[in-house]
């Protein structure tokens, strides 16, 4: 039962196993373990950002593609949302709205975008969704009428999902909607992980790792690789744009930082090779480990710094700012070690 | 489409021989192909050429490829005999000339496409998906020809029928018992076994083998051969062989082409191309005997 949920695809590690069910039990109860604005906040991009990162390593880790569009999908489909919630109103169908046109623009550009290229030499994909992603990132600032410009957008969602809605209390915790809202994305998270999970162990995802090995013979023996590249592609871009949903209705907020920054698309990058490509599970360890390290090194290195005062050197190395040396350093150390990610350390060292 | 017709091969300026009208079924074969068969061509290649900057790789091959025939195609080193294929099977393009399958034209389609319509080729630099399992490997190509790649949300291990029948291939090259290897893992000699069995689980209308057994120790190389001279029974397939050694070009082969410097040529069956002065002289006492 529970390996048909997973596709048949187990961690196939113990420690894997622990360290999965510890973030699955971690996420599942975080309003309730992790009380507090700051670690709700943490655990809805953790959801997020897995979903974001599985749908890369699709495209990456099992077929083989660089991609360097990845966050202008996500924008796509948290634009969708905003736009639709500023135009429509405050509503359900607002949403509805929203995320399926995201979903929808997304599969549509990639699969133009992989027409024209992936036809020819990989290298060129990897150059023309740089191109078009830069050209979208610009778009998006200049027409500011539409989509608010460097500002971004900020609109209001139904209530049910917003703090101003609260119905009560459990284990001393207030319920609000941003309870239910949390769960919300949880969720659809959790559905869309397990979705990928399934694709990549279907019929489709070993054709994709076949061309990954070797497209020359995935070819010869009848498989149309363009087909299946472009069909990768957009089905990548299709739940990147649904997690750019679920990042709008849980932000309420929408702007270039946020969603379709160059910086995004390196944390996307650094999550799935420090976790693992080609493995689903290493977009978990990933997320969780950056987002985390993202989130609290900063406070972390500042408690660190406090605590050396009077030492030398020490606490100007310390210094919160330089926490993204210290991710440097961090990922710089985990590619030296592991690699094949956590995850193909886990299991090979079984 | 009658052997006479619009098959035979162009006339060549050679003194050596050329393919006449068929001798009658079993003249030099070992499994007489019915007369039904004979009379169908699967594959035909019509002036097929292919220029690399000035040099002519493959030059003007006019050649018909009957159903129930095992055709050994030999030529030394360089002659064109992988580029032969490799203009068959759609990897390279040709400069001119036609290639065509069951009587339709597929010079302009893709690699893929040919294989979808019955054209199987294996390799002669052993060319498999090496971070995957052998199993895997075989499986692929038949989940490939049942069409099956585009399922998205059925699990791969819940297609038991595919798994089970790539399971048989891998009996019948004695390669079971490394099923849950990885490729990369295999020696020289199993590769190579794996690479016929994916050519066999491919169940094409036309084989191509370019040199099978190459680097195979003595006691591998006669599964594969017995292999192929299993698949001779089927009359409906044809087998175009790039083989080097003449005991096995003698006991397999139903018919013999000569590859040199690109051009056909020689033509005919193997006791007569072999005792033809012209290739006595400029190939077999170089090329084949040696080997
Ligand atoms: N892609 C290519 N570009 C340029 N030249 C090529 C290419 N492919 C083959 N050739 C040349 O064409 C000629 C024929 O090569 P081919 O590999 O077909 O010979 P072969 O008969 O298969 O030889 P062998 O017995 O060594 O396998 C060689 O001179 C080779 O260098
Ligand atoms: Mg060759």
């Amino acid at each position: 039962m529970l390996t048909a949920i997973l596709s048949g695809d187990t961690p196939r590690s113990r420690i894997l196993t622990v360290l999965l069910l510890a973030v699955l039990v971690c996420l599942a109860a975080a309003p309730f373990l992790f009380p507090g604005v700051r670690a709700l906040e943490t655990a809805a991009t953790i959801c997020i950002f897995i979903v974001l990162v599985a749908s890369y390593d699709l495209l990456l880790g099992y077929t083989g593609i660089v991609s360097f569009a990845h966050t202008m999908f996500f924008g796509l489909g948290a634009y969708g949302v905003a736009l639709a919630s500023t135009h429509l109103g405050r509503s359900w169908g607002a949403l509805l709205v929203g995320t399926a046109s995201g979903a929808v623009a997304a599969a549509v550009l990639a699969l133009l975008i992989g027409l024209f290229s992936l036809r020819v030499r990989a290298i060129f994909f990897a150059m023309i969704t740089l191109a078009v992603a830069s050209a979208v990132a610009v778009l998006v600032s200049q027409l500011f009428e539409i989509t608010g410009g460097e500002d971004g957008l900020t609109y209001q969602i139904p209530r049910a999902l917003t703090p101003a809605f609260r119905f009560g209390e459990l284990f001393g915790v207030n319920l609000n909607g941003r309870i239910i809202n949390y769960y919300l994305v949880f969720a659809a998270s959790l559905v869309l992980f397990l979705l990928l999970l399934r694709i990549v162990n279907s019929p489709f995802g070993r054709v994709l790792q076949a061309i990954r090995e070797n497209d020359f013979r995935a070819e010869a023996i009848g498989y149309r690789v363009v087909w299946y590249r472009t069909a990768a592609t957009c089905l990548s871009a299709a739940v990147a744009a649904l997690a750019g949903s679920l990042y709008a209705i849980w932000l309420r907020y929408v702007g270039p930082d946020t969603t379709l920054s160059f910086e995004i698309m390196l944390d996307i990058l650094l999550m799935v090779v420090i976790g693992g490509m080609g493995t689903m599970y290493g977009a978990v360890l990933g997320a969780v480990i950056f987002v985390l390290a993202q989130n609290y090194l900063q406070s972390l290195m500042g408690v660190a710094a406090g605590a050396a005062e009077g030492l030398p050197v020490l606490p100007l190395l310390l210094d919160p700012n330089r926490w993204l040396m210290w991710l440097g350093i961090l990922f710089i150390l985990s590619v030296y070690f592991f690699p094949t990610g956590i995850v193909g350390r886990l299991r090979s060292g079984r | 489409m009658s052997p006479g017709g619009a098959n035979s091969p162009r006339p060549r300026p050679q003194g050596g021989v050329r393919l006449a009208a068929r001798p009658d079924a079993g003249a030099a074969g070992h499994d007489p192909p019915t007369e039904a068969a004979l009379t169908t061509t699967l594959l035909a290649t019509d002036g097929l050429t292919v220029r690399f900057g000035g040099h002519v790789a493959v030059d003007a091959v006019t050649c018909a490829f009957r159903a129930g025939e095992l055709t050994a195609i030999v030529g030394p080193n360089g002659a064109g005999k992988t580029t032969y294929f490799n203009l068959i099977s759609g990897q390279i393009a040709a400069s001119a000339g036609r290639v065509s399958l069951m009587g339709e034209d597929i010079t302009r389609l893709s690699v893929a496409e040919r294989c979808r319509r019955g054209l199987g080729r294996a390799f002669q630099l052993t060319n498999l998906f090496p971070d995957l399992t052998v199993l895997e490997n075989v499986r692929l190509v038949i989940q490939a020809r049942e069409r099956k790649g585009f399922g998205l949300l059925s699990t791969a291990a819940s297609h038991s029928g595919i798994t089970t029948a790539a399971e048989a291939v891998l009996d019948r090259v004695r390669l079971a018992d490394r099923a849950g290897s990885k490729v990369s893992e295999l020696s020289h000699g199993n590769q190579r076994k794996l690479e016929v069995a994916m050519l066999i689980a491919l169940d094409p209308r036309v084989y191509m083998f370019d040199e099978p057994t190459a680097g195979m120790s003595v006691d591998e190389a006669p599964v594969v051969l017995d292999l192929i001279a299993e698949l001779k029974h089927d009359s409906d397939r044809t087998i175009l062989l790039v083989e080097h050694k003449m005991d096995v070009i003698r006991t397999l082969a139903d018919r013999i082409i000569v590859l040199h410097n690109g051009a056909l040529a020689a033509d005919g069956p193997p006791a007569e191309v072999m005792a033809s002065d012209v290739v006595q002289e400029a190939y077999m006492g170089k090329a084949l005997e040696d080997v």
